[in-house]
């Protein structure tokens, strides 16, 4: 959303709040806007990583946000292009991603495939299993493990600061209300569960 | 330029360069007209003392260090994450490796940090203190937490009930009818609860509960401790022209529809608009020059534009920087009929300093596991806290008390919402995601934030070695808790893990250290740093009268925290602007007697 979208969000919450009347579905046309803009930018050509770099980050970020049904997952939601660009601009954490994927090949080779983005799914996971749980951490695998640390958060980051993760975990706010109440069903559900 | 220039450079900085002195020679213009006011500072203090002189029909001048305020352009209210390209951790992902240079996360309209650029402070080695300036139109009141509570009438009277600290020269009863103006005024939710250490005050209704606060509420009713609906500067009826909140939960960020309290908007605009004040921003209060007399004559102001040292002439000034803030701007006003700063006689400027004593515990609530999704963005805060509730209890091993913050509901995401997630579950794909999906929301936190007792180990004072970039010397801290703090620390965390766990939480942290100094906030990360120009009916023992009028300097006024004499279980804020307006009064009506 255009800094001018907001402007125009802000402006419309205040007119309603002087009106009185506080329908603002004003946020849901935000997700609208933001999509059109996405669509609108074109194919998205890396600053940081090289081309086998972005490609293999694009698998992993597919790995740790999957598509789950009709819900766009990390790569929908722009996550590698936000990594890419953040790396890009900070050496250090360039490193990070570009020894990270160097490590990961090396390994992935080690186990006779090519590389990781082209290895098969089964190749794929297994290594992923290993690299995704600090119990596995051993002289071999220590740097593909914080690695895929630093992949994991960052992913997350990225995916649930987008509108589609926004969306996707549930957060309906950011938006006027001209009344707060608490839906009963909800209160419901956790006194059933609580203690007290 | 007073006697800055002749100080060694800051230790901070580059050795001194050639050419240095001359550099740094600023031209003095004071062609100004006299104003009767001249008031330093545009948060909660000065805000406040601004507004209530324009109303009485007074003409001021206003001096504000930081940079003007739009907040239709300045505030981020309504923001999402991806409005911004680095998502709020800043320029490649910097908040991943260390500080960013927003200390309170991109979004909020702090304008300041625990460091300014060319404005450093020193710590006494082996001490920990952090001191917060916001340089903007409004100081910290543009995103501070807006908590409104009275002090109690015995805060007041700390000594004689406890032997400890020592009393205010005035009573609950002389600040109450100002807490009802202060309180009708910005506006403040509550309810009527007849609780001794939380006197009620001229309430708007409060929102009702979020749900992970109901089961908060539940859990303190069946541990006895009271949890009653919140007191914030945030209005829920249309009061003098602003409108109502609506409920987005983004205080923090500034509120462009100014439905919560801000100096800058509530006060410090609407005050403009009578024309009674000229406000000059982007000027730094250096020295006070006073004449034969002994009285106040003219600030002295570096204009941080043009880096030149203008004055600006008065008939009374004041002062309200911010508590240390005013005690530097006092200790740094030397001259030979006053070698210690001014009104610094009793040798008490910079001394009683203290802050609140923090310390928070939060834990995963599994009944709020999968909670139905709603908006529960609500105020941009509690909805409920607690007030002391051991007030009258003989067995406590600690004086004094605190109240306790609380915290829960489905945020909005940011960067590093989830890492708690990935780091507890690990792996990857639709499982990570699940396990996220599912505690989300299922978090809640608390905070209790309690009385320190002045001690004589923590004050501020001018570092001997050490000028800011504009030449002006700047301050050292000192900062010790005692046992009384540290008990107090270790009260707090058996009764937040007493509460999470009635509330069916699994709390992780286990019990800190308290006594060996572990767990408790450092000095000044409350940001409740007061006492230092500190108020008194004996002159050998403070700098100012109970009208916050200096003792030695007749017009010389403080209108912020530094007047403060105890720092009760209470965040400072609504007592600034109670005490402030009562300031204010006082000064017109002397200035009407010719007093002043």
């Amino acid at each position: 959303m255009s800094e001018v979208t907001r402007r125009d969000l802000l402006r419309r919450i205040a007119l309603s709040i002087t009106a009185g009347q506080l329908s603002l579905e004003a946020a849901q046309h935000v997700h609208g806007v933001a999509a059109q803009e996405k669509a609108a930018q074109g194919v998205y050509k890396p600053k940081g990583l090289n081309a086998h770099e972005y490609k293999t980050l694009e698998k992993l970020a597919d790995y740790i946000v999957p598509v789950e049904g009709t819900t766009g997952g990390a790569v929908a939601a722009g996550a590698p292009e936000w990594i890419d660009l953040m790396a890009s601009e900070n050496p250090q954490l360039l490193a990070i991603y570009t020894g990270g994927i160097a490590w990961l090949d090396h390994a992935m080779q080690r186990r006779g495939a090519p590389n990781f983005v082209d290895a098969t799914a089964a190749q794929q996971s297994a290594m992923l299993d290993l690299i995704a749980y600090r119990k596995n951490e051993s002289a071999e695998l220590g740097p593909g493990i914080k690695f895929f640390d630093w992949a994991r958060k960052m992913v997350v980051d990225a995916y649930y600061t987008s509108a589609i993760g926004i969306k996707d975990i549930g957060y309906m706010g950011n938006t006027a209300l001209s009344k707060f109440e608490v839906p009963q069903e909800a209160i419901d559900y956790a006194l059933k569960r609580s203690p007290v | 330029m007073g006697q800055g220039h002749a100080l060694p450079f800051a230790g901070h900085g580059p050795a001194p360069q050639e050419g240095y002195n001359q550099k740094r020679m600023f031209q003095i213009s004071s062609s100004s007209p006299v104003y009767d006011v001249v008031i330093i500072g545009s948060g909660a203090g000065g805000g406040t003392v601004t507004k209530v002189l324009a109303d009485l029909g007074v003409s001021m001048a206003l001096l504000e260090a930081g940079p003007p305020l739009d907040p239709a352009k300045d505030f981020k209210e309504h923001m999402w994450p991806y409005q911004v390209s680095h998502r709020g951790i800043g320029k490649g992902g910097q908040g991943y490796f260390g500080p960013t240079p927003w200390d309170f996360g991109y979004f909020t309209a702090s304008f300041g940090g625990w460091k300014l650029a060319g404005e450093p402070y020193t710590v006494n080695p082996g001490d920990k203190f952090s001191w917060f300036r916001s340089r903007v139109v409004g100081g910290r009141t543009n995103h501070y937490g807006r908590i409104s509570l009275r002090f109690a009438d015995y805060d007041f009277a700390p000594y004689t009930r406890d032997g400890l600290g020592t009393d205010w020269p005035i009573t609950y009863d002389e600040l109450a009818p100002y807490y009802d103006k202060a309180e009708r005024f910005i506006g403040v939710t509550g309810s009527k609860e007849g609780i001794r250490s939380a006197p009620d005050g001229i309430f708007q209704p409060c929102p009702p509960p979020r749900v992970p606060e109901m089961l908060f509420q539940r859990a303190a009713k069946k541990l006895n401790i009271p949890c009653i609906p919140a007191r914030l500067a945030v209005i829920t009826q249309p009061t003098n022209g602003r409108p109502p909140c609506h409920y987005c939960g983004q205080c923090g960020r500034g509120c462009i529809a100014s439905s919560n309290y801000s100096s800058s908007q509530v006060q410090v605009f609407p005050a403009m608009k009578t024309g009674r004040v000229k406000l000059f921003t982007n000027a730094m209060a250096r020295e006070l020059i006073t004449d034969s007399s002994g009285k106040v004559s003219a600030v002295s102001y570096i204009d941080k534009a043009t880096r030149t040292e203008k004055q600006i002439r008065c008939r009374s000034v004041v002062v309200a920087c911010g508590a240390c803030e005013s005690a530097r701007l006092l200790l740094n006003s030397k001259s030979p009929a006053h070698p210690n700063g001014l009104a610094n006689g009793s040798g008490h400027v910079g001394r009683n300093l203290t802050d609140s004593v923090g310390y928070g515990l939060d834990a995963h609530i599994p009944a709020l596991d999968g909670l139905p999704r709603h908006n529960s963005d609500g105020m941009g805060g509690m909805h409920l806290y607690v007030p002391w509730w051991l007030w009258d209890s003989k067995n406590k091993e600690f004086p004094r008390g605190y109240h306790i913050e609380i915290g829960g509901g489905f945020d909005m995401p940011g960067i590093g919402s989830f890492h708690g997630d990935c780091e507890r579950h690990e792996g990857y794909g639709k499982d990570l995601k699940a396990a996220i999906r599912n505690e989300y929301g299922a978090w809640f936190g608390m905070a209790g934030r309690g009385e320190q007792i002045p001690n004589e180990n923590t004050f501020c004072e001018l570092d001997p070695d050490v000028v800011d970039q504009y030449g002006t010397p700047v301050l050292r801290f000192h900062f010790k808790w005692t046992d009384q703090e540290l008990k107090q620390a270790g009260h707090m965390y058996d009764t937040f893990r007493s509460l999470l766990e009635t509330m069916g939480g699994k709390v992780t942290t286990p019990r800190p250290n308290f006594m060996a100094g572990e767990g408790i906030s450092d000095g000044g990360e409350i940001i409740h740093e007061l006492g230092t120009v500190r108020m008194g009916s004996d002159p050998s023992k403070s700098v100012l009268n109970k009208y916050c009028q200096a003792h030695e300097v007749k017009n010389l006024f403080v209108a912020d925290a530094a007047p403060f004499v105890s720092n009760p279980d209470k965040n400072p804020t609504l007592t600034i602007i109670a005490l402030a307006w009562r300031t204010a009064e006082y000064l017109a009506e002397e200035m009407r007697k010719g007093n002043v």
